[in-house]
């Protein structure tokens, strides 16, 4: 009988609690595992700063042709964009829909549906645990092209609070996304075709191929009604522009709704999705 | 001879597998047409803001985006998932069997693999440069022609033993999955006339990464701003890649130790 009374206890462990601890445990897992390679790791992020650099450069040349500035935006100021813009990338890194496709495909899902916690739980904590070692990475890369291309920073604190608060909601807004183009596999079986229209679409209206302030008027338009932004473009400008405090909090209730309804149409797509479930692989 | 045939062969099976396979065909059109989609809109804003970059102007740029395209087709059906397979093989002891048959194993761990479909963008490259052509006006005349094929070809040879030598680095370093992210994003350089690069990474991509030679130097044909010198050197700069990546290939196969064998 005491061992019995020895189990109880434990069966009635708070969901909640569980919960923080299944997360804390994947987080400290995701830390270690990419500490592991730190070379390969660093190469691929070497791969990876390549992208702003080009865009930096291209625009602090063209800003040089015009007499100093683009549409108001300076050689520094590009930089301080771009530079900006490395970080919140490497915040913006979450499970790709191609992980949905090979996890739908090959049947890898059938593990984790048999678990007794929605298999999203585990993509947001062990990317999340991914940051900080990426972000321990990002900063000497950081400071190389701080050296270089020499931006110009004018930071208040409103402004640094809200961007720390930012990337992390552009992060949730953001595996929301790109898990309901995920699903989208229990149907098609193959994700590729509609994630590279999804992809191009955020490049260009989130900020991320260049400042939206140089987009035509209507692209910006677009842009604001859509999620791409409040991932990118909002958290970069929270930090390097000049937004004013209600600007800033606005945009933080902009993160707010995209989330919730990110939330919704993940939770939408799932529960009609996983009927479809047929484990091809297994 | 057989050499040349055996490499052929290896070719045309590695086509005839991916020919069975065709709605990757559709796909790989679908994502060629979006990149390069992508870069037209992003010239579009650059020359809504200035008449010219770096001396080239709007036609000159989809050439060059053209050009690139082309050795991106070039790079991602043959070079890279030959190289890839050549760091898998090595990692897991795979490569025995291609050293134990009696031709060239460099010849061979260049030829195993054929992505087909990747090939596209050649097509769509080329479209591009003949859209830059009607646009710049110039006539071609069959020198041009003959030296924008010759310009292509040494790039294209630039670019295999520059993945060549990457890819021997396998028989020391076990992790490569990153090569070809880290190849990718220092190849979107070429998009861009080297010219706007800052020295230091304009000698990068011009030396130690030959993009500026297998890029820029086609597109300098067909704008025609290229010199004779200049094509010669690059002719004499890929004799020389080649004959150091295929040392560095025999040196790193010193330290080959399979692990199936």
């Amino acid at each position: 009988m005491s061992s019995v009374s020895a189990v109880a206890p434990l069966r009635q462990e708070s969901r909640l609690r569980s919960l923080a601890d299944f997360y804390w445990t994947t987080i400290r897992l995701a830390v270690v595992e990419q500490f592991q390679y730190r070379a390969a790791t660093y190469m691929y992020i070497l791969g990876m700063v390549a992208e702003p650099v080009i865009y930096l450069v291209v625009w602090s040349t063209i800003a040089d042709q015009s007499g100093g500035s683009v549409n108001g935006l300076t050689a520094g100021q590009f930089a301080a964009y771009y530079i900006v813009w490395t970080l919140v990338r490497t915040m913006n890194i979450v499970f790709t829909p191609y992980g949905w496709e090979w996890r739908i495909r090959e049947g890898q899902l059938s593990g984790q549906l048999l678990r007794p916690l929605h298999p999203i739980h585990y993509d947001i904590a062990f990317f999340a645990g991914g940051k900080i070692p990426w972000l321990l990475y990002y900063l000497p890369i950081a400071g190389v092209l701080a050296i270089i291309f020499d931006p110009t920073f004018d930071v208040r604190p409103a402004e640094l609070a809200v961007f720390a608060v930012a990337i992390w909601g552009a992060y949730l807004i953001r595996t929301f996304n790109q898990t309901a183009v995920g699903l989208v596999t229990f149907w098609t079986t193959r994700v590729g075709a509609l994630f590279s229209l999804y992809s191009v679409l955020e490049l260009l209206l989130s900020g991320r191929l260049v400042p939206l302030s140089l987009m035509p008027g209507w692209v910006q338009s677009i842009a604001w009604v859509l999620p791409f932004r409040w991932t990118f473009y909002f958290p970069i400008e929270a930090l390097v522009g000049n937004l004013s405090d209600a600007q800033l909090l606005a945009g933080l209730g902009m993160q707010v709704l995209w989330m919730l309804i990110g939330i919704g149409v993940f939770s939408l797509v799932w529960r009609h999705a996983i009927r479809r479930y047929t484990a091809v692989g297994n | 001879m057989t050499t040349l045939r055996v490499a052929l062969l290896h070719l045309r099976v590695g086509a005839m597998k991916d020919l069975q396979y065709r709605v990757n065909f559709a796909l790989q059109i679908l994502q060629s047409l979006l990149t390069i989609a992508v870069g037209l809109i992003v010239f579009q804003l650059v020359f809504s803001y200035t008449a010219e970059l770096n001396g080239w102007t709007h036609s000159e740029l989809i050439a060059l985006l053209g050009v690139q395209a082309v050795m991106a087709g070039v790079i991602h059906s043959v070079i890279q998932p030959n190289m890839m397979r050549l760091t898998e093989d090595v990692r897991e002891g795979k490569l025995d069997y291609a050293l134990t048959k009696p031709v060239d194993a460099q010849m061979l761990v260049s030829v195993r693999e054929v992505q087909l479909w990747q090939a596209v963008d050649i097509v769509t490259g080329g479209v591009l440069i003949g859209i830059a052509l009607v646009q710049l006006g110039g006539d071609v005349g069959l020198v041009d022609a003959v030296a924008f094929g010759a310009a292509l070809a040494l790039g294209a040879v630039l670019l295999y033993c520059f993945w060549l030598v990457l890819a021997t680095g396998s028989f020391w370093v076990i992790q490569m999955w990153f090569l070809p992210e880290l190849f990718e994003g220092i190849f979107q350089t070429g998009r861009w006339p080297v010219g706007i690069y800052p020295d230091w990474l304009r000698f990068g991509i011009t030396f130690l990464v030959p993009i500026a030679f297998a890029v820029t130097v086609p597109a300098e044909v067909v704008t025609s701003r290229l010199d004779w010198q200049t094509l010669t050197f690059a002719a004499l700069f890929t004799v020389a890649a080649f004959v150091v990546s295929r040392r560095f290939w025999r040196y790193g196969l010193r330290s080959y130790t399979g692990a199936s064998a």
